[in-house]
């Protein structure tokens, strides 16, 4: 077949490209605001492209509180839970999937009903419960109260069923043990859709404003979300291109690895969705 | 230990450790579930029936959470609120992403980078994105006004009139999960079989025909998990109302889990309305999920 050119192919690639522009604009403004001063951020026409750039934007972010401190916790609880819930999650997967037990089937209905129950209803218990476990200056509830990650147990198993038993009998009869069978037979067979679940783990901690909100009670223990949500939180008029500065060190990082790893990430995504 | 018995002993016989080993491996997990996710649920319901300053011993008030919460306005709005934020967020959405999706659904370079930048709003912070939008969208010096001015439009409030508020907080919403929501369809459509569509080619149908003949009932059993999470994710908003509006003005963006969070961690003493308008959001997601599952389950085409 000849490619031809249509007035139709040439509308829907110009309505493409408008598409493209709706959706990258918003990030390319959120970043030129970063780096303008006050006075050009008000200015009309807009310019598209800053004066100079102010660089001082985000040394004034970085000295207003203790935003090493917001990046360090932010780095503790993404991968503090992380780590938990690789612990947790890898052996109630295998069990779930590869062991005949009584009750299994109640069990994972409990793990089912914990994905669809949301913390925007369960949150004032855990609340309360952090409080009087005397937790609330401290990282922890922004950590543990995710430490059993329910979707993830189930796609993992998932993903350990379609291993077949004969891989696991074998291996049994050459006398490894359950641990070796773990590390050896199942992880190696689970490890794209681990390193999937994780990422999006990763992901959605690093960008979570919900849970920090109600769980962190001082800057001590603010994630960056936090501490860039305080940027508007001062009385009177906001300064927007601080405001957006600050945004940029949120968000830059996780645009950079989407660009590098896009394929992947939206596979895991794609994958989570649809199974 | 007992491995070499392994082979020699009776069938179906199993050592005190193997019997529990099950139970062990699943041993944190449902530990952490119990704790954090089904006491909290119960904790959440027993105290909707309370009276409680988190201090004093809780007193039993049987229904007056729930008779307080429904005799407010401001109660029985953010239901409503919740709701038409829900509807806008699901059904535009759902239906923009699917007709996204086909239009990009050939393996082009274009259709590639379009999709692929659509989606990148999913992996960012919604603060980041609530915050760059109540940039754009300021009624003073924001992007959007400029360019409304610009074709002879007048401005917009935006977030600042309750008229706009509620249409700003869906247009973000919206922004944020279009590329997401067409990324999954598009898989989905990838998974059609393409043989279906060249006998719908010699059958001469068009491409409308083949979108709700073919496309459509294939893809159906993920449009029908994507209905139930948007529905349920769109009950859950907070970041965006809490960044944009807190829930203004006036109340006009105040939805349920806005409401939740005011009466437990800013009006003092309240604790016992915001338990009970918790389990109302429980049962709003819960009734509408069991809904979905038996309304629509029956015209879910699986293959």
């Amino acid at each position: 077949m000849k490619k031809r050119i249509t007035v139709g192919s040439v509308i829907s690639a110009i309505l493409k490209l408008l598409l493209i522009v709706i959706f990258i604009f918003p990030f390319y403004w959120m970043i030129i605001t970063g780096f303008k001063t006050y006075q050009e951020t008000i200015a009309f026409p807009p310019s598209l492209w800053p004066q100079s750039l102010q660089w001082e934007n985000f040394t004034k972010v970085w000295n207003s509180g203790p935003y090493l401190t917001y990046l360090w916790n932010s780095v503790l609880v993404s991968v503090g839970t992380l780590v938990l819930q690789t612990l947790v999650m890898i052996p109630a997967a295998y069990a779930f999937a590869k062991f005949e037990f009584k009750g299994r089937g109640f069990l994972f209905g409990i793990v089912m009903v914990a994905f669809m129950i949301p913390q925007q209803v369960t949150f004032i218990s855990i609340f309360n419960m952090m409080s009087s476990l005397g937790w609330l200056k401290t990282l922890w509830p922004q950590i543990i109260p995710h430490a059993a990650n329910a979707f993830g147990i189930f796609l993992l198993r998932q993903n350990f069923k379609q291993i077949p038993d004969e891989l696991l009998e074998s291996a049994r009869l050459d006398n490894a043990g359950e641990f070796q069978i773990l590390m050896k037979v199942m992880l190696p067979m689970g490890k794209a859709t681990l390193v999937s679940i994780l990422m999006l783990s990763f992901i959605s901690t690093w960008n979570d404003y919900f849970w920090p909100f109600i769980m962190a009670s001082n800057t001590n223990v603010y994630p960056l979300t936090m501490g860039i949500a305080a940027l508007r939180d001062v009385e009177g008029a906001y300064d927007w291109e601080i405001i957006m500065a600050g945004n940029v060190i949120l968000v830059v990082p996780i645009i950079l690895v989407y660009a590098l790893f896009h394929k992947r990430i939206v596979r895991a995504f794609a994958y989570s969705g649809i199974k | 230990m007992s491995k070499n018995t392994a082979i020699s002993r009776p069938a179906g016989y199993q050592t005190p450790w193997e019997k529990i080993r099950p139970y062990v491996y699943i041993l944190p997990a449902m530990f952490f579930l119990a704790v954090f996710v089904i006491y909290p649920l119960f904790d959440v319901v027993v105290r909707s029936f309370q009276k409680w300053n988190l201090i004093t011993e809780p007193t039993w008030v049987g229904w007056e959470n729930y008779a307080y919460n429904f005799r407010r306005k401001e109660f029985t709005d953010a239901i409503l609120h919740t709701i038409i934020y829900a509807v806008f967020v699901v059904g535009v959405g759902l239906s923009l992403s699917t007709l996204f999706a086909v239009w990009l659904s050939k393996n082009t370079f274009l259709n590639n980078l379009t999709r692929n930048i659509m989606f990148m709003p999913h992996v960012i912070a919604l603060l980041s994105v609530a915050m760059v939008w109540a940039w754009i969208m300021n009624k003073d010096n924001g992007l959007l006004n400029m360019v409304l001015n610009f074709f002879g439009l007048p401005s917009l409030k935006w977030v600042d009139s309750s008229d706009t508020a509620m249409m700003s907080v869906i247009i973000v919403a919206l922004w944020k999960a279009i590329g997401y929501n067409t990324m999954l369809i598009y898989a989905a459509i990838q998974n059609v079989p393409a043989e279906l569509y060249e006998a719908a080619d010699l059958d001469n149908a068009g491409s409308v025909k083949k979108f709700f003949k073919i496309t459509l009932p294939m893809i159906s059993p993920q449009m029908f998990m994507l209905l139930i999470t948007a529905t349920t994710g769109s009950f859950r908003v907070f970041d965006t109302i809490r960044v944009m509006t807190r829930g203004g003005p006036g109340t006009s963006t105040q939805v349920l889990v806005y409401y939740i969070y005011k009466q437990a961690f800013i009006l003092q003493g309240k604790v016992g309305y915001a338990f009970a308008a918790a389990v109302v959001l429980m049962l709003m997601i819960g009734v509408l999920t069991i809904a979905y599952f038996r309304i629509l389950s029956k015209r879910v085409h699986y293959q």
